[in-house]
């Protein structure tokens, strides 16, 4: 053991330079050039208020309550975006389904026209990042008629709205479609 | 052949008695600590004890019913007494065998040899060193080398075989055994073991549980089963605590019946009864082993040497055709032939003989040219052997060379078309034997190699399973690569010398072989001792026995073959074996597993697939289903799995689809049966 | 088809197309066979140059474990002195404190071992420095390390008798720069493109869009640097506490289908690269086999089983077409959810782009079962060690089956070698179960005192434990995160279930192959018990299930299964 004691300091510190180092750096130097931001993260933003400029983070999402917005998932963290996290609530957990039915009755009270079973379970479960910024094209769509009555604007704008901003599968192939309920609700603020 | 009746049947009453008493024996705490699995068994049985006469004497029934802490201890008890049963029946056999074997010779009065006088003393008095003398009729009262004389003896009483048998003093054929009798003439023999030591009772030590050593791969394998038992000794420790979390009470009962029925006790119990049985099954074989890992190592060889005369052919060449040279008449050729072969006593003399009968030669008239005739032995000068007539006449036969030699020297040059002749022999296998008459070549016999019948077969068997045949024969290469080729050999060594034999087994241990050799003769020794096994000839010498690791009480060479698959046979048995205690486990959980928590959890009931009857009766049946198991075996593990050589792979999946999956299935029909039974008395 | 599923099956299959010419790409790299990236070896020589170390010394099996130790040791010491100090020591914009010495002592094993349990939260519980220094440093040459053992393994099993298996710091040193380094710097590059963050900036603070004037504040930081190895070292740690479910931790479809691919890529290619350097592809195709069956028992019901959701909120009335949508994000649908659970506890990653947690009752079984085998394409380098455990086993049983001494590769299996092989396969059962067992008696001695440490109550709390020791276990660092592991008893009790976990499994495969290098070379012979054959191959698989199943029933029935059957009555 002794043997290798030595060698074994200096090559962790020489493995430290580079590894945590030079590879660090380097990575940090291209991001500066390819990355959307300079790699501080994509934002988007959405207009003056109090003379600032204000945004967001495109990937983060937000929380989304008030009955003239799209809703965004519930988050187990209340959209925390500097403490992430999940409900990791088990499936048979009954303090959890108690939750689950209030969010549906929730959902139910402020949307009246929405049949139960048209409900999509993403809206009345908690994401796993508590910042999940998507919900589905068929939670978007149920919400209409209710931006409608409030905000005035016709059901079919709205739709309209809807498939403006939603994004399909990856390459039109792979995965989920989704709708980004940031840039949906920014849409929404800034209909003409 | 009249071979000695064989005890087949597997439990004969007088054994059966006598394992029943072992099997309590056995139950010493000491003895069982030999066997890692079924030594937590025995501590599993006695904690029930305590159990059951707690619960007895309190009446506290928060562990379970008297009635059913007493069921699960006798039968756990009966599981240990079923092991035991395992093992001492396969002694009792083994020890039984040898004993029939040992008991012609104890008590035989042996005429001793004290200081040039003849003393009639017991066998069992004579030591190492010792000299005594038998004559016709007497049996020889131990083993011993011949130091003086010839006889005929009869082996039958060790090997079945009823054909008497030569033995003389010097030589490779000096050995006798105790026990035989001496047909003819008078012996002089030396004692070359203590009482005590001789190979019998080396074997008996072996199937006796005292002196047997475990094997490499018993010693292996125990390791592995006790790691399963340890798994899932922590299983049922660690349930303890989880059962605390889930607000479950589990019984004493109900932990010792998961444990027992976990841990590998089918295999556990049966282990040391299989491998009593593999000797016991070589002895059955006649051959006495001097190790049990010899018998292991059998089972994975791969080359076996074999000598050609006696094991690829039979004994002796056979005269099979006369060639006279050119310009000599072929009547007066035979008739030469016969001349010199009349009083030639050798195999081959004799066929000649009888192949110039066969074709229409009259010996007669040549009765009165032997009068006075001189006969010409073989000496290992001159290589061949005749006769000279007292008409003037000489006749030589012997191999080509000498023969050639002799007409040379004479000024005689040889026709050529002989030389074609010879050659023409030789590739064909056969051994030429050139005649001369007053040192002029007249012809040439023809002698042939007779391939004994269904030989080849067999070494297509050998070759199945993995294992190369090398014949080693003093022939040259031509006639041995013809042979070779005919018995369907791998390989041969021709011109063969005692050190060519060593040279070869060391060869193929440094490519990585494991090697076996037959011998009997004292050169034979070092190629014994260097071979991995090395199967002795009990009728070779005290050399070549010592050397060796078996004994053929038999001298049949082609025992090895047998010995093959006795130790293939006992890998396999503690393998397939282990496969199906273990797979068991499956169908155990599902009974035990469910009845644990049901009354707690109704749940998982839904795990109850066999629908059981209730919790305790689940338990029970497990249990008994444990239990019984180990005695419906014992005839698998007695008589061992059959080899089949189909190869490796072939062999793994037959083995792994019946012991593999039957041990998944039977259980569950088993389980269910008993607790449909069970289900009576609850 | 459906496109949630076409995404699942593309990244299996993508896995596979690369992972076979990478093994072969591993192979050469391990024979020092000339290969695409020998530009490296100056740098190689300048690491040794520095350190000292003479790379071209052959090394004896037990050589190469003392270096090993030795280096891992120095390496424990280090994150322990950067954990317990970060508060003060530089990089820290978000003013994080230092950790508590139980939380050193577990966070630092946690990146030593190559498991990355993580029981604090990236966001609050490290500094950028101990992301950097500690942290992605770790992940780098704890996977070397794997591969490293590995390389050993490879080498010991050649055909011949010999002491002499190569050297470990060479080894080490070209799985970091040869394997590990070229595809982090791509990868990362790709990840940076579709948005994930590099800056070394402290946390953002913005106004929501509802909230009018309401200010969040979002943590940011090194990510991308991070993120690749963590991935490709089959490591798991996050930068974020929500681990790759985090969208700065994997923005999209597409970084998710990277994540998916790098992570499964080492484990699977290891395989095939076995194959090239012993020169028996069949052999390895058989690995493959068993690993892959074993993989799709697990992988598919569990796509199933969330597919089709929970039952309780089913019997609610809400549309269940999405799956079971608790603890998963919309970008990545359940589909592609349920393929990472099992992905990421086969191998030993442990990183989660869903919650384990809140997955129905069987699927945590999987989940557990797929860490309680570890060897099913395994962690780096270590996955094919484990699994090396398993076929000596097999070997052994079934070369008593055919009657024949066992051997593998043309050496003899005997009591040592099971003796090693037994104890590697008792140590897992014992710490799986007795940590649990352990957890389950202060509990339920103490239910008040810990009523923080259950999440969720009855049958899910218990496999909230019984899963904690088994990721520890694996080395996978994946969790029933609702779990309040941030305890002296947890963090010291995982702590050491995870130590054990790593280097016996290590050091027992290296020792059985160093013996059997040093044995005798038997030739093949018809008599001989192929190990490339389909019906061997069946044979590991059932030894796997033997062992792992049936150890671990009882305890699976008392969580998951109960939860199971209790949530369908």
């Amino acid at each position: 053991m002794k043997t290798h004691l030595l060698p074994a300091i200096k090559l962790t510190l020489v493995c430290i330079l580079f590894f945590s180092g030079a590879y660090t750096l380097v990575v940090w130097g291209i991001g500066q050039v390819v990355a959307p931001n300079h790699g501080k993260g994509e934002i988007i933003s959405y207009g003056n208020a109090n003379g600032n400029s204000k945004y967001g983070f495109t990937n983060i999402g937000q929380t989304f309550t008030a009955d003239k917005y799209f809703w965004s998932r519930p988050s187990a963290v209340g959209y925390n975006a500097a403490g992430s996290g999940a409900s990791n609530k088990g499936p048979t957990n009954a303090e959890y389904l108690a939750q689950v039915q209030a969010r549906i009755d929730t959902f139910m009270i402020h949307n009246p026209a929405v049949k139960k079973s048209d409900i999509p379970v993403e809206m009345v479960t908690a994401s796993g990042s508590g910042l999940d910024p998507d919900i589905s094209f068929q939670a978007a769509k149920i919400q209409v008629p209710r931006i409608s009555k409030i905000r005035n604007r016709s059901e079919k704008e709205l739709y309209d709205l809807i498939d403006k901003i939603k994004e399909g599968p990856l390459f039109g192939l792979l995965g989920p479609g989704k709708v980004n309920v940031l840039k949906l609700n920014i849409a929404l603020d800034n209909l003409k | 052949m009249a071979k000695r009746q064989r005890n087949t049947a597997l439990f004969q009453k007088e054994l059966v008695n006598e394992a029943l008493v072992q099997s309590f024996v056995k139950l010493n705490p000491r003895i069982m600590f030999r066997n890692p699995v079924m030594f937590t068994v025995e501590i599993g049985t006695a904690v029930m004890l305590y159990v059951t006469v707690y619960s007895m004497m309190s009446k506290d029934t928060s562990e379970g019913s008297v009635g059913y802490n007493f069921s699960i201890f006798v039968i756990l008890f009966l599981t240990l007494l079923f092991a035991n049963f395992a093992e001492a029946i396969a002694e009792a056999r083994g020890k039984a065998q040898a004993n029939s074997l040992r008991k012609t010779r104890e008590e035989t009065p042996a005429k001793k040899i004290i200081a040039n006088e003849i003393k009639v003393v017991s066998s069992s008095s004579l030591i190492k060193g010792d000299v005594f003398i038998c004559e016709t009729g007497d049996i020889i009262p131990t083993d011993g080398e011949i130091i003086e004389g010839i006889a005929t003896i009869d082996e039958s009483a060790i090997t079945g075989e009823s054909a008497p048998v030569i033995r003389e003093s010097g030589g490779d054929k000096s050995s006798v055994t105790g026990g035989t009798k001496v047909l003819s003439d008078k012996i002089k023999v030396q004692v070359t073991t203590e009482p005590g030591e001789s190979f019998l009772d080396k074997m008996i030590a072996l199937v006796e549980g005292a002196s047997r050593q475990k094997t490499p791969n018993e010693i292996a394998l125990t390791i592995l089963l006790a790691g399963f038992t340890l798994i899932f000794t922590i299983v049922c420790v660690t349930l303890k605590f989880y059962a605390d979390y889930a607000h479950t009470s589990i019984t004493i009962a109900a932990y010792i019946s998961l444990f027992v029925c976990l841990i590998p006790t089918t295999i556990g119990g049966l282990l040391s009864a299989i491998g009593i049985a593999g000797m016991d099954r070589a002895l059955r074989a006649n051959v006495i082993t001097k190790s049990g890992k010899a018998v292991e190592t059998a089972g994975d060889l791969d080359v076996l040497l074999l000598d050609k005369t006696g094991t690829i052919t039979i004994g002796n060449r056979k005269a099979t055709n006369f060639y006279p040279s050119v310009g000599v008449d072929n009547e007066k050729f035979i008739a030469d032939c016969v001349l010199s072969s009349l009083s030639d006593e050798t195999p081959e003399g004799k066929s000649i003989v009888e192949l110039a009968k066969s074709q229409g030669a009259k010996t007669q008239a040549t009765d009165a040219l032997l009068k006075d005739a001189r006969f010409v032995k073989f000496s290992a000068e001159t290589r061949s052997s005749g006769i000279d007539i007292s008409n003037g006449v000489r006749i030589r036969k012997g191999a080509f060379d000498a023969i050639k030699n002799l007409c040379e020297k004479a000024g005689n040059q040889l026709h050529r078309d002989m030389e074609v002749k010879v050659k023409e022999i030789a590739s064909n296998g056969g051994t030429p034997l050139v005649v001369s008459e007053n040192e002029k070549v007249v012809g040439v016999i023809e002698l042939q190699d007779i391939i004994k019948p269904g030989i080849s077969e067999r070494f297509e068997r050998l070759r199945k399973m993995g294992v190369k045949t090398v014949m080693v024969t003093g022939d040259n290469p031509l006639t041995a690569k013809y042979i070779a080729g005919k018995a369907g050999v791998d390989d041969f060594i021709a011109e063969a010398k005692p050190e060519d034999k060593m040279n070869y087994i060391k060869k193929e241990q440094k490519l990585g072989k494991l090697v076996a050799m037959m011998g009997d003769g004292t050169n034979d020794a070092p190629a014994l001792a260097q071979a991995d096994v090395g199967v002795a000839m009990n009728s070779g010498t005290q050399a070549a026995k010592e050397a060796g690791n078996m004994v053929d009480l038999d001298n049949d060479p082609t025992k090895l073959i047998e010995i093959v698959e006795i130790g293939k046979q006992l890998l396999m048995t503690r393998g397939t074996l282990t496969t199906f205690s273990i797979a068991n486990d499956v169908a155990k959980y599902f009974a035990i597993v469910p009845a644990l928590f049901i009354t707690s959890i109704p749940a998982l009931q839904a795990l109850n697939i066999m629908h059981l009857h209730s919790p305790a009766s689940a338990i029970l049946s497990a249990v008994i289903f444990n239990a019984i198991i180990i005695p419906m075996l014992i005839p698998l593990a007695l008589k061992g799995v059959t080899y089949k050589p189909i190869g490796a792979s072939a062999l793994l999946q037959r083995n792994l689809f019946i012991y593999g999956g039957g041990g998944v299935l039977i259980p569950f029909i088993g389980i269910k049966l008993i607790d449909m039974a069970v289900a009576f008395f609850i | 088809m459906n496109s949630e599923l076409l995404g699942v099956i593309l990244m299996f299959v993508l896995t596979l197309a690369l992972a076979i010419p990478f093994g072969k790409y591993i192979a050469k790299v391990y024979e020092g066979e000339k290969s695409l990236l020998d530009f490296f070896a100056p740098l190689e020589n300048f690491f040794f140059r520095i350190s000292g170390i003479d790379a071209k010394k052959e090394m004896n099996w037990k050589e190469s474990m003392v270096a090993l130790l030795t280096i891992n040791l120095v390496w424990f010491l280090f994150a322990m002195f950067i954990l317990m100090n970060q508060g003060w020591l530089p990089m820290n914009p978000d003013h994080n404190p230092s950790m508590s010495s139980d939380l050193a002592f577990n966070t630092a094993i946690s990146f030593l071992v190559n498991c990355n349990l993580q029981d604090y939260s990236g966001e609050t519980g490290a500094t950028y420095l101990s992301q950097l220094v500690c942290f992605t440093f770790l992940q780098f040459v704890s996977a070397a390390t794997g591969l490293a053992a590995a390389a050993v393994v490879f080498n010991a099993l050649k055909a011949r008798t010999t002491k002499d298996l190569g050297n470990f710091y060479n080894y080490f040193i070209k799985s970091l720069t040869r394997i590990l380094l070229p595809i982090s710097v791509v990868v990362a590059i790709l990840f940076m493109m579709n948005g994930m963050p590099m800056t070394f900036d402290g946390k953002n603070t913005i106004s929501s869009l509802q909230g009018g004037t309401d200010t969040v504040s979002v943590s940011t930081g090194p990510v991308a640097a991070m993120i690749p190895i963590k991935h490709l070292g089959t490591n798991g740690g996050g930068f974020f506490g929500v681990n790759s479910a985090h969208p700065f931790e994997n923005p999209n479809y597409f970084t998710n289908i990277i994540e998916m691919i790098i992570q499964l890529l080492i484990p699977m290619a290891m395989v095939f690269a076995l194959g090239y350097y012993l020169r028996k592809k069949k052999f390895a195709w058989m690995i493959f086999g068993v690993m892959t069956l074993g993989f799709l028992c697990l992988v598919i019901p569990n796509m199933i089983m969330e597919q089709h959701g929970n039952p309780a909120i089913a019997k609610m009335g809400v549309d269940m077409s999405a799956g079971a949508m608790e603890g998963k994000e919309v970008r990545f649908g359940t589909p592609a959810s349920a393929y990472w659970s099992i992905v990421t506890t086969v191998i030993s990653t442990g990183s989660v782009n869903s919650f384990h947690d809140s997955f129905m009752p069987l699927s945590g079984m999987n989940e557990m079962l797929a860490m309680m085998v570890n060897a099913f394409y395994g962690g780096c380098g270590v996955g094919i060690l484990n699994f090396f455990i398993f076929i000596i086993i097999a070997v052994f049983i079934s070369g008593l089956m055919v009657g024949r001494t066992p051997e593998f590769l043309g050496k003899k299996i005997e009591a040592r070698e099971m003796k090693i092989a037994v104890v590697v396969t008792l140590l897992s059962a014992l710490l799986i179960k007795g940590g649990t067992a352990l957890a389950s008696y202060w509990f339920a001695a103490n239910p008040v005192t810990h009523a923080g440490w259950l999440n969720n109550p009855g049958f899910h709390g218990f496999s909230e434990m019984l899963y904690q020791y088994t990721s520890s276990n694996a080395n996978n660092g994946s969790g029933f995160e609702g779990l309040g592991d941030n305890t002296p008893f947890w963090n010291i009790t995982a702590g050491f279930v995870m130590i054990l976990g790593r280097f016996l499994p290590i050091i027992g495969p290296v020792a059985i192959a160093g013996i059997l290098a040093n044995k005798k070379y038997i030739p093949e012979s018809a008599g001989t018990l192929k190990t490339d054959t389909v019906t061997f191959g069946v044979m590991i698989f059932a030894v796997i299930f033997i062992v792992t199943a049936l150890s671990y029933f009882p305890a699976l029935v008392l969580g998951p299964i109960a939860e199971y059957f209790s949530m369908i009555h």
